[in-house]
């Protein structure tokens, strides 16, 4: 309890009670209570409003077995369908975080060794002002811009390179695209952070030692800005695989995303309780994913949170 | 395998300003040689040109007789250590000593038996486990030079290592970096702002100021036979008047200042006429208590300070606004406290050099 006595002494005990107070309250009502919510809906019973609370309303764990088994009265012995989504999300999140690291590193890089002054500045600047639009704004933009009669279409056959129109949509490129740069600051600036914090003479020290580029970041860069890299890939991660404005506006007609499967729980099917187990089911795998590869990766929990 | 550095003509700008001015340097084979000069002179700059980081705007390095131009820090024969050594804190100290070798693609087993051999070199032997964040700051500069070393390079650039290492520690790591230089043999181009350092360690001294070689020789010529008036106030302590050159010949110069008609030797390095603006210099440990010699002149003792083996004397010269130092063996006579007194001091023609007038280091 020392640290909250030296937090008393230092903030005075009229601010110390309010941070405390609305920290406290944050993360109760806003974190936990919520959640807590949602694990006691997807345990219960399928019921409508009315009946909540009364007997009908029964634990059980029927809409956790729904995912692997579905529904009693199909034929299927499995839910191959549910669980084919879920798989494909996870997998294409994984691949999204990959070329966001792929696209992010290099420009993070730049950005804080390379580009110097008002050009580096600018080039922040452009990066961040798109993410002043609307998410779905965002999405919506993408669509125009893969659309049969889009602007990269019309180039593309314009030069001649397409004879007609390709379908970006149908075929996942827009969804894969819009995914891709929806999160991307999230994995630039955690690295540019850690990249930007290396003494340049590191570098300079390795070059000097004959070392090529390459080595350099393999092995002075990369293990200085693993931190950066990790806390970013794990927003990607975590967001892409929640993401539900692009995958709905970008997804092609057979495309589905766990997300949809989740809200559909909740609006179409009206059906609160599976949409309740399988969110978390979506949430229980992306923490114990992440906690995973950090271990192997050998990241430690707190340096990500630097 | 050493080489000697021939830097010819060399020019660095930035933008308009220019750092380096038509610096022309040759460094022997094997040479412990210093550039020194007040910070901001032009140091590193002339350094990361030898290295291979900037190429510099006109001019030519060579080293071992090769013109370096287009060629990188990483295909040149040298190994820098950086002003604030830079080593990886990521790797452990035996890693960070053979990266040179594992950048050449030696086998680990190698490396490792290398790597202990050189922490035998620099005295830290059973080290190359720990972090380099576990060492102290004397036994990181140590692993700096190891590292640089292990890359076998004919020349070892040192951009003021010590700078960061307390007083005690500085002394012995100068006793220390000589030694080495010493064992391995090669070109060793240290750079220091600390006249101490570089009077100590170097064969050859290259004083620099604000882009501009000043003067190349041994410590000694140096600091007895200076070639300008920035060397002579630069390196080690002077005390100067200014004045008009009134009678002149190869071994004398006499000078009227304010404060009287002051003789010294004529610089060997200069030229001087009749009439010329001039500065006489001498040392402080030159100036005696004593109207018997060559020159003499009144003064009042404003303090003195007691350093043990030496008394520093502070006087303010009469007529002219200015201090003078004197310092005096403490041989135990000198005990009484003169502060205040009005004294006679003098000087022998000898001890004292006249050079043209020129700019003076900040004090
Ligand atoms: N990249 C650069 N762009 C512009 N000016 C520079 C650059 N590098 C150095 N300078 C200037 O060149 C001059 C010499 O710099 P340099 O670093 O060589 O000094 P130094 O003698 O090593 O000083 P110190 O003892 O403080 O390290 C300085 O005035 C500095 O401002
Ligand atoms: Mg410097």
């Amino acid at each position: 309890m020392n640290w909250l006595r030296t937090f008393f002494r230092r903030n005075g005990t009229p601010l110390a009670i309010f941070l405390l107070c609305s920290v406290l309250f944050w993360m109760f009502m806003m974190i936990i209570l919520p959640q807590l919510f949602m694990v006691d809906f997807s345990l219960r019973a399928n019921v409508p409003p009315p009946q909540w609370g009364t007997d009908t309303h029964s634990y059980t764990l029927e809409h956790y077995k729904y995912i692997v088994y579905g529904s009693s009265t199909s034929t299927d012995q499995f839910n191959t369908l549910d669980m084919g989504v879920f798989l494909r999300t996870l997998v294409a999140a994984i691949f999204v975080t990959l070329i966001d690291l792929i696209l992010c590193y290099p420009i993070a890089y730049y950005l804080a060794h390379v580009a110097r002054g008002g050009w580096g500045r600018l080039m922040v600047l452009s990066l961040i002002v798109p993410f002043w639009i609307n998410e779905i704004l965002r999405a919506f933009s993408f669509k125009v811009l893969f659309g049969t009669t889009g602007i990269i279409n019309n180039f593309l056959v314009g030069i001649g390179f397409l004879d007609q129109p390709y379908d970006f949509i149908r075929n996942d490129i827009a969804l894969w695209a819009g995914l891709t740069y929806a999160y991307i600051l999230l994995m630039i600036f955690p690295i540019y952070n850690s990249v930007e914090s290396l003494d340049r003479n590191q570098i300079d020290a390795a070059r000097d030692l004959g070392s090529p580029w390459w080595r350099i970041h393999w092995r002075v860069v990369i293990p200085h800005a693993k931190p950066g890299i990790s806390s970013g890939c794990t927003m990607v991660f975590m967001l892409t695989a929640g993401a539900l404005a692009a995958p709905s506006i970008l997804g092609g007609p057979s495309s589905l995303w766990f997300t949809q499967i989740i809200y559909q729980g909740f609006n179409q099917a009206s059906n609160w309780a599976r949409g309740s187990a399988y969110a978390i089911i979506l949430l229980l795998t992306c923490i114990v994913f992440v906690l995973v590869v950090m271990k192997v990766f050998k990241v430690r929990l707190g340096e990500i949170a630097r | 395998m050493s080489a000697d550095v021939e830097l010819k003509n060399v020019w660095v700008r930035f933008g308009d300003f220019v750092a380096a001015r038509d610096v022309d340097l040759h460094i022997g084979e094997g040479e412990f040689f210093t550039i020194l000069g007040p910070s901001g002179c032009g140091k590193t700059t002339l350094l990361r040109a030898v290295s291979g980081f900037l190429e510099p705007s006109d001019g030519q390095v060579l080293i071992g007789g090769r013109d370096m131009a287009g060629i990188g820090p990483n295909r040149r024969p040298t190994a820098l250590i950086f002003q604030n050594l830079a080593l990886f804190p990521l790797m452990s100290v035996w890693e960070n000593i053979t990266f040179a070798l594992e950048v050449r693609g030696v086998n680990r087993a190698d490396r490792r038996k290398r790597a202990t051999e050189l922490l035998e070199l620099i005295a830290l032997p059973d080290q190359g486990d720990k972090m380099v964040g576990e060492l102290s700051g004397g036994q990181r500069q140590r692993v700096a030079i190891a590292r640089a070393l292990a890359a076998e390079p004919d020349v070892l650039l040192l951009d003021e290592p010590l700078s960061a290492l307390d007083l005690k520690l500085r002394q012995h790591m100068r006793s220390e970096l000589r030694a080495i230089q010493q064992r391995v043999g090669i070109t060793f181009i240290y750079i220091t702002h600390d006249q101490g350092e570089a009077l100590t360690m170097s064969d050859h001294i290259a004083v620099m100021r604000e882009g501009v070689i000043e003067q190349v020789s041994d410590g000694t010529t140096l600091y007895d036979d200076p070639g300008s008036s920035f060397v002579a106030s630069f390196v080690g302590e002077n005390n100067y008047f200014r004045g008009t050159v009134v009678d002149t010949d190869v071994s004398y110069t006499t000078l009227d200042t304010p404060s009287g008609r002051f003789r010294g030797r004529t610089s060997k390095n200069q030229s001087l006429r009749k009439g010329d603006d001039a500065f006489v210099f001498i040392r402080p440990e030159s100036i005696k208590f004593d109207s018997g010699l060559d020159n003499s002149l009144q003064a009042r003792v404003r303090n003195q300070e007691f350093e043990g083996n030496f008394w520093q004397v502070f006087l303010d010269v009469e007529g002219e606004n200015k201090g003078l130092k004197l310092s005096t063996v403490n041989d135990g006579r000198h005990h009484e406290n003169i502060s205040g007194d009005t004294v006679s001091v003098g000087f022998n023609a000898d001890l004292a050099v006249v050079l043209p007038a020129g700019p003076l280091a900040a004090e």
